[in-house]
């Protein structure tokens, strides 16, 4: 039942949103189906608590540790984004940038993208998550072209083609694992490409089939992830699009694809029984955490600098995914939560400052702190909340995965550590000069929603002094299950 | 070929036959040819469906040959068409690489699928061995054919003219994918061809052309030049 009421809430909202999307209250109709989706993830989540791991609709969907809190996470970050993005659509139409027909795609699109991400995360089928994770790109895409310029249809287009070619490599990938499987479960048709089912008979893979289905696969979904050397469209679309299609782009899109790259890890390495996987997972980590750090210096525009700090927590979660075992699956799971509310928050912020000032570049942004000291604070204590300051969680997550890799891989650690110095010093020496100083910011037609920032700043926080022994106990269990290392 | 069937020497022919097409594309200027032969591509993977259908005597094949016959034989060509009538885009311009360069580049690709495809083939009890290496050349050579092509349309033509070699490489190595998942990336196809039409309106009414090379701005050095 809460199950049903996750997927239906957010695809009924699409349609009527489709209908209804451009009346004077589509905004609150947008967050009351968030919301009904939220409150029906938090049953499901109460649900798993109490029965275990379920399944549903005869295996298609599955619920186990390492989905349920994911999918609680985009629900949350769903309604927060929701309840944000209902004053800052409301300045975009005053100042202009949009019209009636674009909010009503806007707030379908942005229903339709929930459940496509939900979807993709609670099915059982390999398949599915393929479908799933195409049609997020589709839902998107011209979402990023919104505002109908020319450099946000370029984004839209390079969105299209990287993600698009990038995602064919995975269906590849996605039939090679059912030629292996169906040579090892037998002509069992449907059910050859149920995670389950391919989980218990990993041992059993031809190894060489495999192999090959990891490199399309994690090419694939890596585009998505936003893995150098293929993440050429995601600061293209961060900045073009508007901001609370940046936010659930970067705290949620990033995630889910990450997490069909550990599912397909999990069952690889089961069949391969060597490194691979995993030695490509650290590389591709690696490589994504250095680049970012490099091109952070050169970023003028500030959702651009956000979109390649995205790319590289992304980069160090793969790396951590990479090197495995408890501790840092543990880390990597952390991270993924922090840096989701985290980035979320902090666009949301940046959102809001660029209208304060006319401009997303950086330079035209000056004392936030003056005019706004909400918003000012926001992207302050969002900035240093992702720099890794302590006590927020991405100190705890990020400290962990950096003692785990001075055991496990010491020669990479004084490379992360350099990436994560270049980075602070690249993000908060743009940062101080946009909250304090002189200022350029005007008025908005609008009260800027400025809840859902702190909201997700306080679990951050919060999640650093201290994670509930539930929580702990679901990372835990999720680790466990990834293994590894 | 002695002892080989007749329905297994015409799948065979079939695979050739997507091969030769793939080829076709490459040196085919012309959209609208591009988009017939796309259309032709779909026809050969349709019969070799039915093939497969009827030698497996497996019932959803039929049904997935029917998806076939309807999307990409039909449904998907048309509304090309339309789109092409539409924009006016009857040409591409000249590619970025010539027409012999790309041939040579073309077969080199298809040595390599075949090595590529070798484990995977060796594995597959099935007769249609070869298939699976052609599935795979067909997919490298519509990527071949998205990057040397300069208009949008063209390079949405290799994109799914790269769907149509993995679906015969579904078909080959596993018989097709389950029902459930053949729907998914069908809708998926038909979804992204809607959107990319629109997709093309917003591009030319902003710049008045469909040519690729409008949309290379947002380069890192571009960037900071623009912000300067």
């Amino acid at each position: 039942m809460d199950f049903l009421l996750l997927l239906a809430s957010p695809l009924t909202g699409a349609a009527v949103l489709a209908l209804l999307g451009a009346r004077r209250f589509a905004p609150e109709l947008n967050i009351a189906f968030s919301l009904a989706t939220f409150l029906a993830a938090c049953a499901l989540t109460v649900h798993v608590v109490s029965a275990g791991a379920l399944s549903f609709a005869h295996e298609q969907f599955f619920i186990d540790p390492f989905n349920v809190f994911l999918v609680t996470l985009t629900a949350l970050v769903g309604l927060t984004t929701a309840i944000f993005s209902r004053p800052y659509m409301r300045i975009e139409i005053e100042h202009g940038r949009v019209r009636a027909p674009q909010l009503r795609l806007y707030h379908s699109m942005y229903q339709l993208f929930m459940s496509t991400m939900l979807v993709a995360l609670t099915t059982n089928n390999m398949g599915l998550v393929w479908v799933a994770m195409e049609g997020a790109t589709l839902s998107t895409v011209l979402l990023v072209t919104l505002y109908r310029t020319g450099a946000s249809l370029e984004a839209g287009w390079k969105y299209f083609v990287l993600c698009g070619v990038g995602i064919a490599q995975a269906l590849f990938g996605t039939l090679l694992l059912y030629f292996a499987a169906e040579h090892a479960l037998g002509a069992e048709g449907v059910r050859a490409l149920l995670w389950t089912h391919l989980n218990g008979v990993k041992g059993q893979l031809e190894p060489k089939v495999l192999s090959l289905a990891f490199v399309f696969l994690l090419v694939g979904y890596g585009t998505k992830v936003g893995l150098a050397p293929l993440h050429n469209w995601l600061p293209d679309a961060h900045a073009e699009g508007p901001t609370p299609i940046s936010a659930v782009l970067s705290g949620l899109l990033l995630n889910v694809a990450l997490y069909a790259v550990v599912r397909c890890k999990i069952l690889v390495e089961g069949s391969l029984h060597s490194a691979l996987p995993s030695q490509m997972l650290m590389g591709f980590g690696l490589l994504s955490v250095l680049l970012a750090a490099f091109f952070l210096w050169r970023q003028r525009d500030i959702k651009r600098l956000f979109a390649y700090s995205s790319i590289e927590h992304m980069g160090i979660i793969t790396f951590a995914f990479g090197m495995g075992g408890a501790v840092a699956n543990f880390a990597a799971l952390l991270h993924m939560t922090v840096h989701s509310l985290t980035k979320s928050a902090i666009f949301f912020a940046a959102g809001h400052a660029a209208q304060k000032s006319g401009s997303q570049l950086m330079d035209h942004i000056r004392g936030l702190i003056t005019l706004s000291p909400t918003v000012g604070w926001g992207l302050m204590m969002g900035s240093l909340a992702i720099l890794g300051v302590p006590p927020f969680g991405v100190f705890a997550s990020e400290f962990l995965i950096l003692t785990t890799a001075m055991r496990e891989q010491p020669w990479a650690t004084p490379l992360l550590l350099a990436a994560l110095g270049v980075a602070f010093a690249a993000i908060f020496g743009r940062v101080q000069p946009m909250v304090f100083g002189e200022t350029t910011a005007r008025r908005l037609p609008h009260p800027p929603a400025l809840l859902p920032v702190f909201v997700h700043l306080g679990l951050v926080l919060a999640l650093g002094l201290y994670i509930p022994p539930y929580l702990a106990d679901w990372y835990r269990a999720a680790a466990r299950l990834i293994g590894g290392g | 070929m002695a002892g080989v069937s007749l329905d297994l020497q015409l799948l065979n022919l079939c695979a050739a036959l997507l091969l030769l097409l793939s080829f076709a594309m490459l040196s085919q200027r012309r959209i609208v040819n591009l988009v017939n032969l796309l259309a032709l591509q779909g026809a050969v993977l349709f019969v070799a469906t039915l093939l497969i259908a009827w030698r497996t005597h497996q019932a959803h094949l039929y049904l997935s040959a029917g998806l076939t016959l309807g999307l990409k034989v039909l449904l998907l060509p048309y509304l090309l068409h339309r789109l092409i009538r539409r924009l006016q885009v009857y040409w591409d311009a000249e590619p970025l690489l010539n027409i012999s360069g790309t041939m040579l580049i073309g077969v080199l690709i298809v040595v390599f699928s075949f090595g590529l495809a070798q484990p995977i083939s060796a594995l597959a009890s099935t007769a249609t061995r070869n298939a699976i290496g052609i599935a795979v050349a067909v997919v490298l050579l519509s990527f071949l054919t998205m990057i040397i092509r300069r208009k949008a349309m063209s390079q949405v033509v290799g994109f799914l003219s790269m769907e149509n070699g993995l679906f015969f490489g579904a078909m080959s190595a596993t018989y097709g994918m389950p029902m459930v998942v053949e729907f998914g990336v069908a809708l998926d196809v038909l979804v992204a061809v809607l959107v990319l039409g629109i997709f093309f309106f917003q591009i030319r009414e902003q710049f008045d052309s469909l040519d690729l090379h409008h949309l290379e701005s947002l380069r890192e050095d571009a960037a900071a030049r623009r912000a300067e």
